[in-house]
């Protein structure tokens, strides 16, 4: 431990362009994932909002009706199901659209959307939309299904397309870091070939000459990952801050996360990554070294 | 103790730095290897370390044959080994002090130990009072002392030494073909490699002589 934290010091250069090199990759990284992880949570927002509308045929049985919710109900795609009885169709409709002026409806005598149950769907995933509309067509009573299709197959393909190509860039991202990451150690351990081969003939043991090495990847992978991630932290609830402040409009529809609840996930996986890297470029690297 | 059966070694095909050697060296002993460049006398050298394996012949060395030797157990037999280069080879970002210590570490020596062993050492060689100085800082022959003292610390059987006067004037050559005999003296088998005959010709040791990759001479102690 303590010789890895010399090593370090002794080549302070070397460990700057590896903290550096780390720093930068993570720190895409985390910005990636913090893109990723909110727009998957406004598109999941956003799914939960797009229901489907199941109505029935005129005078259908009460008996009936429980039975085709509790047959929707059944389906995996299905979150939640309310019925909305006739009458609260039209104590709703009167709300959304005379508002206060709720003397315009006392023009209609009779409810005009008494034959307007209906079951109100809303699913896990969008996707599943069109397996459960033309399940539910199938069912017998049903008169209806109203549906937004458009909606529905906008967020998902948005969504896929954010993931491929979110995931692409990391992909991207993290092999270029392993191969900077081992050029920079690879530099530092040509430094040290002379000490390396100095240990190996007095006697040294691989694992005694490597864990220094080791070490210093390691320390080098921890700081190169608490840097961007700390500075990620606090620049994350600035840029919410920012973007709903430029994006007033859509601030409905732009629900972020709290940095605590992506942090829950990026902390983690952005130490295990910058240890990870530090480990593997440290440790293949060396290797080559250690047959002398 | 030391034993190569035949042993040839070849770089390319073809062209053998050794050819056919065959030698015995006996514990305690002190044995000059001489010889022109090319001669093969670092390709021994590099045969006892375990550097290189012969292209065909055995080589015994304290009862183990080091061509079925597995590489996994090569540090722990070069820690019966001492050795100094002509170039010294010390480390250069550590002190005196550590660069000895550093031997005795890797053999993974007690700290309690190695607070004697390291102090003695140095005494041995007369650098006790420059424990804290860096390489770069002691002249040619006192780095050569330092690493004879990092050589002798573990105590080892062998003691092979690779043109160890090769940097130094003449007194200083002196002073460090002093501190192999003692180390000699003390029961380690040295083996040097050399190009000063004027100091092989006052030693009075065994002197093996190789000429493109075989051995032409072994006069013993004294002839």
């Amino acid at each position: 431990m303590k010789q890895g934290i010399k090593n370090i010091g002794r080549n302070k250069m070397f460990s700057l362009a590896s903290i550096a090199t780390m720093s930068a990759c993570i720190f895409m990284f985390g910005l990636f994932f913090s893109i990723i992880i909110n727009f998957q949570n406004i598109v999941k927002s956003a799914e939960e909002g797009v229901a489907i509308t199941v109505l029935f045929d005129e005078g259908l049985e009460q008996s009936r009706i429980q039975e085709i919710g509790r047959l929707i109900k059944n389906r995996k795609e299905v979150s939640d199901i309310k019925y909305i009885s006739g009458e609260e169709a039209w104590d709703d409709f009167k709300t959304k659209y005379f508002g206060e002026s709720a003397e315009l409806a006392e023009g209609f005598a009779d409810n005009p959307l008494v034959n307007s149950d209906n079951y109100q769907v809303h699913m896990e995933d969008v996707e599943g939309q069109q397996a459960l509309v033309e399940y539910v067509e199938g069912l017998e009573g049903v008169r209806k299904v109203n549906k937004s299709d458009t909606v529905a197959k906008t967020l998902s393909g948005a969504n896929k397309l954010i993931l491929y190509v979110s995931v692409a860039i990391i992909g991207i991202l993290l092999a270029i870091s392993i191969f900077l990451i081992s050029n920079t150690v690879t530099m530092g351990i040509s430094v040290r070939r002379e000490e390396i081969a100095i240990m190996k003939y007095i006697g040294a043991k691989n694992s005694f000459v490597r864990m220094p090495f080791v070490i210093e990847g390691l320390l080098i992978g921890l700081v190169g990952a608490t840097i961007p991630l700390t500075a990620l932290f606090f620049l994350y609830e600035k840029a919410v801050s920012y973007i709903l402040m430029k994006f007033q409009v859509l601030s409905n529809l732009l629900t972020f996360l709290p940095v605590t609840e992506v942090y829950k996930t990026l902390l983690p996986v952005g130490i295990a990554l910058g240890l990870g890297i530090g480990f593997v470029g440290s440790f293949f690297t060396i290797r080559k070294h250690l047959k002398v | 103790m030391i034993e190569f059966k035949d042993v040839t070694k070849e770089y390319a095909k073809g062209i053998a730095a050794l050819n056919g050697i065959n030698l015995k060296i006996e514990q305690g002993e002190f044995v000059f290897i001489v010889g022109d460049s090319g001669s093969g006398k670092s390709t021994l050298i590099r045969l006892l370390m375990k550097e290189l394996d012969p292209t065909s012949g055995t080589i015994i060395v304290n009862g183990m044959n080091l061509n079925r030797m597995k590489h996994r157990h090569v540090a722990k037999y070069r820690r019966h080994l001492g050795v100094v280069f002509q170039d010294f080879r010390l480390l250069k970002d550590r002190n005196i002090y550590e660069n000895i210590a550093f031997a005795q570490r890797v053999i993974e020596t007690p700290t309690r130990v190695l607070k004697q062993k390291v102090p003695a050492a140095l005494s041995l060689v007369g650098l006790a009072q420059k424990y804290k100085a860096f390489p770069k800082e002691l002249s040619g022959g006192e780095q050569q002392r330092v690493a004879i003292a990092r050589a002798v610390v573990n105590e080892p059987a062998i003691l092979l030494a690779d043109e160890p006067t090769g940097n130094l004037d003449p007194t200083n050559s002196w002073e460090i073909m002093k501190l192999l005999e003692e180390a000699n003296e003390r029961g380690t088998t040295v083996v040097v490699v050399t190009h000063n005959h004027e100091i092989v010709a006052e030693m009075k040791k065994r002197v093996i002589t190789m000429k493109k990759g075989v051995i032409i001479s072994d006069e013993k102690e004294g002839e």
